[in-house]
């Protein structure tokens, strides 16, 4: 609030804020929240499974994406609504925690809300609808523990991997060379596993693009690959049984972080810095050379002196190399990252077997490759397409392939996948219902509704009368007490999940029905919104 | 929700629809007798330029469709990779569109056209390699596969009236290069004036540089250093000094300094014992006074990629210090002199031993010619350059594609369901190539593709369109030859493009950025 003065010195109130806010209460919030909420999940549900469609997004810069991974849709949409934020965000937290089932998580939310509606409608609270679906979660939970089978695998027999993966690849645009990406993904996977410690570091995987050829030509690199060329045109473009020099200090005389002035005030003085900043080129380069190193990779850029004086010494360098790929670098051949150029001895140097730079098509577009490391603990799965997007889509696709595998190696268990264990989880929690006494009782049964969902979207997207479907599923499911029967998207003719070899991961799924149910409680506990708009 | 959307029905109209705009806007190019664009510039009126290159046409036009995006995408890398059929490849995407969309009316649903698609695709990189023949073996006899390759690149070009005379200058500066596929060591160089046929790829080099004041225009035996150093102000690379003197006397000792410095590298750089020094940066006139009285022959300001082409001719590397000239290869040439070309003058190099860059020197009347024979040229280059690499070749002129439509379309017998239906629009979309080549010539299309179609029923797999005649012709005999990688690469990127825009159904936009 603020008090002016006209001019005839008469105050005025002038009552802004008032202006400048929006509020929705009580049922019309959450209303507007549901809403929101089931408006994104008709947006990606299309997406699901292995007849899902994509979504081409076009960005502020009209830069075009074609995608239907969930995480990446979500994260490209044009979003201002606080509920669409949240949705977000989750979509988010399953993918860095698991990787997939990034479209699944919202859909899922989306359906729960979808459903609490109804009952709000008739007149159940909130709260009673939030602890109703807390605890539909745990049963919900605990049947699909129940469900889940053990797969084995070694470092020699990894089919079930793949098979894995396999179901994670077969919704992406990439699903023509499903196999053979899922290969790579399980492939580079177990390169850099800890099968002991159960333990994948995912970041040693690295996933490198460049458009040109097909999707066939995609590649597993058992090294790293650099997106540079050598820093003189004329170094040698392969170096066999390379010695590397990792630094981190760049080619040029020491800048000390201390604030100083070097007063030049008499010839000789000028001379000898002369002289002095030759030595410091010369050093530099010995140092590196006497180190034994026959390749060096530098973190910053070099002057053409510097350049020169390394060309001269044989020494091919390439320069500005990133952070990330340093440590890459660092890890997969054993050398240390050097950041001064006194530090540097032979035991500090990577190895590699093999090195070299090589063009790609007709505009001067060069890779470097780092083959046959010592360590062989970095990989490097390097994506060819015919376009950007396809590149950019298949990297995701992998992305996905390589996190599933991962949960695999932590926790080998799995459930079937097709909807297979929604429509189990589903009767098991309405067979719950019934034994509760209280009004929650309506709300798990809600939940059980909305865990239909995901096999009703999976039949409609595959062209499958999705009631039909799903209440043969159902009536199967009980009749045969096989939980592994789900949604025959691709018309193989059955519909038992085991014989189709479509798996999930049972954390995937876990987290899954845990994010979605806490997404829901917590958009149902929101009663009050209050919008400030901004300035303008 | 601000969310700009087009869903289902809508969002695939809007592909189909700007998939197939862009494809017609491109399709009159395509082929001999395909006509030209004038490109004008949206930011200066006076821009324009005339081109029939499908990439450099679709680079330049704006487009808000996101499907026709895709396809300006598709060309760019067509354009990188192999850099020829840059038009095709956007033309068969549209056909694979226009093709869908006539299925997607009958109700049939995308991801079965695609599964369609993917079993066409398969049969027909099948019928293409299978069509495709290696002629490396025998030198002789693959240089005039080269030649024919490139007399075919060219003849939809603005060269093909001098076709013949760009294939040997093209086929001759590939060659060159050894295998290398780095066309940047083939400079371009354009000069207004007299007409295309006085072209001509020059035995050594030139460089569009003047030699220094006072030097001699004529160099015999020259033994030249390449060089990347500063010669106008040598500053010393250690950070925070400044000069500070107490006298004026002094400020001339430090500049005497800096001189003697200066001389003292320009000693070194002579001590090499050379007798031309060609430098990527500026020579001052100090330096350059130096080199003239010690009879050295010095070259200022040639630019990073004349550097790098100039070591590649003379065999010098390209050098930066200049304490150790026993380490310092030098480059060697016959004869550096300098030319007149039209009106400029310009330094030639020849006689070099083992020269891997070459220049090859285009005339012509204006401007918009010469940049568009430039394109032209470096499409030829592009594809011959890449042909070293992957030696197979297959006949053009509408040939190989109905070839493949053939194949497609026994498959299509074979494969039971509704895909067999996304089969058989491959194939036709297929035969939409040679059609179109027919349309722009003004040739009765309907009635030659349908004979091209029976000819290759009958077995005879060399026949083709004649573009001279407007009939059926043995494309054996009349040399007309493209390259497999093109072909194989245009088919692939097209497919997955009408592939991947055939999979959406949802069009979300973000609000533009406000600017």
């Amino acid at each position: 609030m603020n008090i002016a003065f006209d001019e005839y010195g008469r105050p005025f109130i002038i009552m802004r804020e008032q202006d400048m806010k929006e509020r929705l209460t009580g049922p019309e919030a959450r209303k507007a929240n549901i809403l929101i909420a089931v408006s994104l999940m008709n947006i990606l549900k299309t997406s699901l499974g292995p007849k899902g469609m994509d979504k081409i997004l076009v960005s502020p810069d009209g830069e075009i994406t074609v995608t239907n991974d969930g995480a990446t849709i979500l994260d490209n949409m044009d979003i201002t609504n606080e509920i669409e934020k949240l949705l977000v965000e989750l979509s988010k937290g399953q993918d860095d925690e698991i990787g997939d089932g990034t479209t699944s998580v919202v859909v899922f939310a989306g359906a729960l809300l979808e459903q609490a509606q109804k009952l709000l409608d008739k007149g159940i609270h909130p709260i009673r609808i939030a602890d109703g679906y807390e605890h539909a979660c745990k049963i919900a939970v605990e049947h699909l523990k129940k469900i889940s089978s053990e797969i084995t695998f070694d470092r020699e027999n990894y089919e079930t991997l793949i098979t894995a993966a396999m179901t994670s690849v077969s919704s992406k645009v990439v699903n023509e060379f499903q196999r053979q990406l899922s290969e790579i993904a399980v492939k580079a996977v177990l390169t850099v596993a800890d099968l002991e410690r159960k333990d994948v570091r995912i970041d040693l995987i690295q996933v490198q693009g460049k458009t040109g050829g097909s999707l066939k030509d995609t590649q597993l690199i058992d090294g790293i690959v650099i997106d540079k060329e050598m820093s003189h045109p004329q170094m040698q473009k392969e170096v066999s049984d390379a010695k590397i020099a990792i630094l981190s200090c760049p080619f040029e005389p020491p800048k000390p972080k201390t604030g100083y002035k070097l007063n030049i005030d008499s010839v000789e003085k000028y001379k000898k810095l002369q002289e002095l900043e030759q030595k410091y080129f010369h050093d530099m380069v010995k140092l590196v050379k006497d180190s034994g190193a026959n390749l060096v990779l530098c973190q910053w850029g070099f002057d053409d002196e510097a350049n020169h004086l390394l060309y001269q010494n044989e020494l091919p360098s390439v320069r500005w190399v990133g952070g990330v790929e340093m440590e890459l670098i660092a890890l997969a051949t054993g050398g240390r990252i050097v950041p001064r150029f006194s530090e540097l001895n032979e035991k500090k140097l990577g190895l590699a077997g093999h090195v070299k730079e090589i063009p790609l098509g007709t505009t001067n577009d060069n890779i470097i490759v780092l083959e046959k490391c010592s360590q062989k603990k970095a990989v490097c799965i390097f994506v060819r397409g015919g376009n950007k997007m396809v590149v950019d889509e298949a990297k995701r696709s992998l992305h996905d392939a390589i996190c599933v595998t991962r949960n695999l190696i932590r926790d080998n268990k799995i459930v079937y996948g097709g909807g297979a264990p929604e429509i189990s989880c589903s009767l098991a929690v309405s067979k719950a219902a019934d034994e509760i006494s209280t009004l929650e009782q309506y709300a798990i049964r809600s939940f059980a509704d909305a865990l239909d969902q995901i096999p009703i979207s999976l039949a409609e997207n595959s062209g499958l009368d999705p009631i039909e479907t799903i209440s043969n599923l159902k009536a199967n499911q009980i009749k045969t007490n096989n939980p592994f029967l789900g949604v025959d998207c691709l018309g193989k003719g059955t519909e038992n999940m085991k014989e189709q070899n479509v798996f999930d991961t049972l954390a995937g799924k876990i987290q899954q029905l845990l994010l979605a149910t806490q997404m829901a409680k917590m958009i149902l506990k929101i009663d009050d919104v209050i919008l400030h708009h901004g300035q303008n | 929700m601000n969310l700009d959307q087009e869903k289902d029905k809508e969002a695939r109209i809007s592909s189909f629809v700007g998939a197939i705009a862009l494809s017609e806007l491109v399709s009159p190019t395509l082929g001999p007798k395909g006509m030209d664009k004038i490109l004008q510039s949206m930011s200066n009126n006076n821009e324009i330029s005339v081109t029939n290159d499908g990439a450099t046409i679709l680079k330049s036009i704006h487009m808000s469709n996101p499907a026709a995006k895709i396809l300006i995408e598709i060309s760019k890398v067509q354009d990188d990779q192999v850099g020829d059929g840059t038009t095709s490849v956007v033309v068969l995407a549209g056909e694979l569109l226009r093709e869908a969309k006539r299925l997607i009316e009958l109700k049939i649903h995308p991801q079965i056209i695609i599964s369609g698609f993917r079993k066409a695709k398969a049969v027909a990189l099948k019928a293409l390699e299978k069509a495709s023949v290696d002629k490396s073996k025998d030198k002789e006899a693959f240089r005039k596969e080269l030649l024919k390759l490139a007399g075919t690149t060219l003849s939809s070009k603005i060269l093909k009236t001098e076709k013949d005379k760009f294939s040997e200058i093209a086929v001759d500066a590939v060659l060159r290069l050894k295998g290398s596929t780095n066309l940047e060591s083939i400079q371009i160089l354009k000069k207004k004036g007299g007409s295309l046929k006085d072209s001509y790829i020059e035995e050594g080099f030139i460089l569009d540089k003047k030699i220094g004041v006072g030097q001699p225009k004529r160099l015999e035996n020259a033994k030249i250093m390449v060089a990347n150093t500063p010669m106008d102000t040598d500053k010393i690379k250690i950070f925070g000094t400044t000069v500070k003197v107490d006298s004026s006397a002094k400020v001339a000792e430090i500049e005497k300094a800096e001189r003697d410095k200066m001389i003292n590298k320009c000693k070194k750089i002579v001590a090499h014992g050379i007798n031309c020094f060609i430098n990527r940066q500026l020579i001052y006139n100090l330096p350059e006074q130096y080199f003239t009285d010690n009879g050295v022959l010095s070259i200022e300001h040639a630019d990073f990629s004349g550097i790098e082409r100039l070591a590649l001719v003379t065999g010098a590397e390209i050098v930066s210090t200049f304490d150790n000239p026993e380490k310092v290869k030098l480059g060697t040439a016959k004869l550096i002199e300098e030319i007149m070309i039209g009106e400029d003058k310009l330094i030639r190099i020849s006689g070099c031993p083992d020269p891997a860059a070459c220049t090859i020197v285009l005339r012509g009347s204006s401007g918009h010619i010469l940049d568009e024979a430039e394109r032209s040229l470096h499409d030829a280059l592009a594809v011959l350059s890449q042909v070293q690499i992957e030696t197979r070749t297959v006949y053009g002129g509408g040939c190989i594609e109905v070839l493949m439509a053939k194949d497609v379309e026994e498959e299509a017998k074979k494969v039971s369901g509704k895909e067999s239906l996304a089969v058989e629009a491959f194939a036709n979309a297929l035969r939409q190539i040679p059609k179109i080549l027919c349309d722009n010539a003004g040739f009765d299309s309907n009635q030659i593709v349908a004979q091209l179609k029976a000819e290759h029923y009958k077995g005879n797999v060399n026949a083709g369109v004649d573009m001279n005649l407007g009939c059926i012709g043995d494309m054996q005999q009349l040399g007309v030859v493209e390259s497999y990688k093109v072909k194989y690469h245009a088919l692939l990127s097209a497919t997955e493009a009408a592939e991947m825009i055939l999979r959406v159904d949802n069009i979300i936009k973000s609000q533009p950025r406000r600017k």
